[in-house]
């Protein structure tokens, strides 16, 4: 950083947004802080207002009312030293079909030049496994080398922030976890900011270190999935067999109740099962109670301070 | 945090984003030269006109020394010119919003000027190509057009030029504001209305009065003009408007419209940028697919 003060600002800080189209209110007093070399997922169901919070950041929206710094930069006012500072990878993409990766990549690196130094298009293209594609016209791609590509073209100019919006939608299994391994590596190599939105609550837990859920026009919940899953439910469910039956019980302290099971009748126990619920049971959870008018306590599951 | 980020640029970045651009304009133009259904979109129509003249070539104008094919042909380099800025500009910008090109160019430092330089060149090299490529077709097939004289190339050269610059600022002003492929037709149908009055395939003289002065308030009538005047024998000035090749009008004319042209368009085109969005992309995206059922 030029400015070392800047060092230990948020990389994201936002307090009050709003965004109204119309008199549809989207966004209703957003806060929300992003800390340097967080992964943070932000989660919620459609409409309600991820990409536009997104869009907003990173300069492409402007919002009705709020206060929003990005890298100590108001967003609506970036200029294209700060926008050299940001990656952003766009939800589905097909645009320069008749392009090739390395012709692409080497394109848009230059742009970055007045600024940094950007990636070396070889390099980056073996990071992202797109070596042997890399002549191939970007059409001819698989979604997944498609999505890997457009991560390349978020990051050739070294960011210290990524956006990644929706990046997995439609990824088989394994496309998925070359991805989520890709996006880690990002991370660690550059120690990247990362903020992503998606619809995939496995792909959230295993890349975030905190996740918010937007629902409402507002951040109703805040904290790592650990902190979300515990909050929602404290029980774990034990299940196992004994005499030819299937016994289910639940438990606040899973561990102990095991414990004295195994203790009592060790002998005749079988096929031991202990489930938490999940980050998914959370998320719906969440989003029921806000949906049921509930006031959900976002303080409630904060473990960052803001 | 990273410790590359620097405020300060270690060279112009607007230099930088200009000189990124026109190697846009370089890949962009040699994507479409290797791309058949971009070659056929160009040379089809072209040979398709040039079959026309040759049928027109057997008719003359009110006993003219120089066939109908011959005639028309300087127009249809200026035809071909127009069509080709406006059409292209127009159709790449508005694919490009919709298939997410614009946005990405947006999404990085300098990339909008990046994108439209890249953009405008290639449309030029391609529109020059062609120019050249009718000119040199012409000029096999048809003896009575005079090109042999530096005066001619120099006059050929500075209006093509010129009106060049004129339908490219032209194009991107409408190009700015058609904000989809979906409304290519509302550009088509004004465009195919102004090349049947600016006196391409027929001597404006033959048209009303009143058809006559609404043509020569459009630059296409006088790049015709300033084609046919490097192009044709010098009796042929018999067959134009106050009989007269009117070369100062030729140039004042483009000259007022590219700078009107020049003026707006990097204000619309700024505009358009500025609204681009994902969203935006992505609503325009339905409404196509809903319209197309694609």
């Amino acid at each position: 950083m030029a400015d070392s003060v800047l060092g230990s600002e948020p990389v994201i800080s936002v307090s009050g947004l709003q965004m109204r189209y119309g008199d549809k209110q989207v966004l209703a007093g957003l806060d929300l802080t992003v800390e340097a070399e967080e992964v943070v997922a932000l989660l919620g169901p459609n409409g309600a207002g991820k990409s536009t919070t997104v869009e907003i950041l990173e300069g492409f929206r402007v919002p009705s009312a709020g206060r929003v710094s990005v890298l100590g930069v108001d967003p609506a006012h970036g200029d294209d030293a700060w926008r050299s500072r940001l990656g952003v990878v766009l939800q589905s993409s097909n645009d320069h079909g008749k392009w090739r990766p390395r012709q692409l990549l080497g394109y848009v690196a230059d742009f970055y030049r007045p600024y940094v130094d950007p990636w070396s298009v070889d390099e980056l293209l073996e990071l992202v496994g797109l070596t042997d594609q890399a002549n191939q016209k970007l059409q001819t791609l698989s979604g997944g080398q498609r999505r890997r590509l457009d991560v390349a073209l978020g990051v050739v100019g070294r960011p210290p922030l990524l956006f990644l919006d929706e990046p997995t939608t439609g990824f088989d299994p394994r496309a998925k976890r070359d991805f989520h391994d890709l996006v880690h590596q990002i991370g660690d190599l550059q120690g990247t900011t990362i903020l992503l939105t998606t619809h995939d609550l496995a792909e959230a837990e295993k890349l975030a270190s905190r996740i918010l859920i937007l629902a409402g026009g507002r951040i109703i919940a805040d904290g790592s999935p650990i902190t979300l899953t515990r909050a929602v439910s404290r029980t774990a469910e034990v299940s196992w067999l004994q005499d030819g039956q299937r016994h289910i019980h639940a438990s606040e302290d899973a561990t102990g109740f095991v414990r004295d099971l195994l203790a009592q009748d060790g002998e005749t126990v079988s096929d031991l099962e202990i489930s938490r619920a999940t980050l998914e049971d959370a998320y719906l959870s969440i989003v029921e109670q806000f949906e049921a008018g509930e006031a959900v306590e976002g303080a409630q599951f904060e473990e960052v301070a803001p | 945090m990273n410790e590359n980020a620097t405020t300060t640029p270690r060279r112009n970045p607007t230099l930088n984003a200009y000189r990124t651009g026109l190697r846009r304009g370089l890949i962009s133009t040699r994507i479409m030269l290797t791309s058949t259904s971009d070659i056929l979109s160009t040379v089809v129509p072209i040979a398709v006109f040039i079959a026309v003249l040759l049928f027109m070539q057997r008719g003359t104008f009110e006993g003219a020394e120089v066939g109908l094919g011959a005639m028309s042909l300087p127009g249809i380099i200026a035809m071909g010119t127009l069509f080709s800025a406006v059409m292209g500009i127009t159709g790449v910008l508005a694919m490009d919003r919709t298939n997410g090109s614009l946005l990405r160019s947006k999404s990085v430092p300098g990339g909008t000027t990046g994108y439209l330089v890249g953009e405008i060149t290639a449309n030029a090299i391609l529109s020059v190509a062609q120019a050249v490529l009718v000119l040199a077709v012409g000029l096999v097939l048809f003896e009575e057009l005079e090109f042999g004289s530096p005066d001619r190339w120099l006059l050929f050269a500075a209006v093509v030029l010129l009106g060049l610059i004129a339908t490219l600022s032209i194009g991107a002003v409408v190009g700015a504001l058609v904000n989809s492929p979906k409304n290519m037709g509302l550009v088509m149908l004004p465009m195919m209305g102004l090349i049947g009055i600016s006196g391409i395939f027929y001597p404006l003289v033959a048209l009303p009065l009143w058809l006559q002065w609404l043509a020569q308030v459009f630059p296409l009538y006088w790049f015709g003009l300033g084609m046919r005047a490097s192009l044709l024998p010098e009796s042929m000035v018999t067959v134009e408007v106050v009989e007269s090749w009117r070369i100062e009008w030729v140039f004042m004319v483009l000259i007022a419209w590219t700078v009107v042209g020049l003026s707006l368009a990097p204000k619309l085109l700024s505009r358009m940028a500025r609204r681009e969005s994902g969203s935006a992309l992505a609503e325009r995206r339905r409404s196509i697919q809903q319209d197309w059922g694609v």
